[in-house]
């Protein structure tokens, strides 16, 4: 099983490599939805199947997304090189986000052994042992969503609803012209 | 192990953040990096051999919970992707909207452009 979940990251890693250093953009943008499905498959593997299915369709969108922004218009090449010293900048952050992470992961616990091992009465014990009766939602995800942590939900569609609302009002055009169109009667005033 | 490979993604995403030149590339990187924070926090609850939070009718509770994986991790990262869509939409539109004014997708052209 662990086996398997490696082999998927791995081809995850792959893909997200190829997507970065692909030149043409294309390309890269079915790489990177390539790396999308193969984490909705770990995560079917990781016993998600809700996180499976969010992911396939938010990654659907994000590919027609992504082809509709840059479809019609990016057929140029954007080279890469940096200068000596912003490739010597970028190294040494790396580097030490590395080692970093490297000491981090000796202090991690064994995997495939949750904090639900461990403490019993972690809040999501309690989700587990109480949904079923507290709320009646065989699904505990469903069940923490929905009611244990509702506000977070809520809070969830209030970001969505901005994020939305600010994707809007960047490409709407109708506010645009009527600017532009009062700018040109003032200067015809003036 | 996993938990490596993990941050190698993470790392990989942050690496194309940092040297690519082109705005969509750039976001991208940006949701390799999604992927790989996303898997991070699944995998921490996840059990060997477990099986999925959902109650089955009929099946043996107590042993049910002893196989179950962990469900807060999983809510969460469920309310994080889709945030994660509604973000991309917004970076999607400013990109389109930079490329309607410079004429090119290359962070580079839009600073010597500027004033």
């Amino acid at each position: 099983m662990s086996e398997t979940i490696v082999v998927l990251i791995s081809l995850m890693i792959i893909g997200a490599l190829v997507a970065i250093e692909t030149p043409r953009l294309l390309y890269s943008i079915i790489s990177v939805g390539a790396v999308g499905f193969l984490l909705s498959i770990v995560f079917l593997f990781l016993s998600a199947p809700d996180l499976a299915i969010t992911q396939m369709a938010v990654e659907v969108i994000t590919l027609v997304l992504l082809l509709q922004c840059t479809g019609g218009l990016a057929s140029e090449q954007v080279s890469d090189q940096g200068s000596l010293f912003s490739r010597a900048a970028t190294g040494t952050i790396l580097l030490v986000l590395a080692l970093f992470g490297a000491s981090m992961l000796a202090d991690f616990p064994e995997f495939g052994r949750p904090v639900i091992d461990r403490f019993a009465d972690t809040p999501s014990g309690i989700y587990l042992r109480e949904g079923l009766q507290q709320t009646g939602a065989a699904n505990i995800v469903t069940a923490v969503l929905l009611d244990f942590r509702a506000y977070d939900t809520l809070g969830e569609a209030t970001v969505l609803f901005c994020a939305v609302m600010g994707a809007l009002s960047v490409l709407r055009r109708q506010g645009r012209r009527q600017s532009e169109g009062s700018d040109q009667e003032g200067e015809e005033v003036t | 192990m996993i938990y490596a490979l993990c941050f190698i993604l993470i790392l990989i995403g942050l690496y194309g953040v940092l040297t690519r030149r082109n705005t969509v590339k750039i976001i991208i990187s940006l949701l390799v990096i999604e992927y790989g924070v996303h898997l991070f926090l699944v995998l921490q609850g996840y059990r060997r051999d477990g099986v999925p939070p959902i109650i089955e009718p009929g099946g043996e509770e107590a042993l049910w919970l002893q196989r179950s994986v962990d469900p807060l991790p999983q809510a969460l990262v469920l309310t994080s992707i889709v945030i994660g869509l509604g973000v991309l939409a917004l970076m999607v539109a400013l990109s389109i909207r930079l490329y309607e004014r410079f004429g090119t997708f290359d962070i580079r052209e839009m600073r010597k452009l500027r004033g």
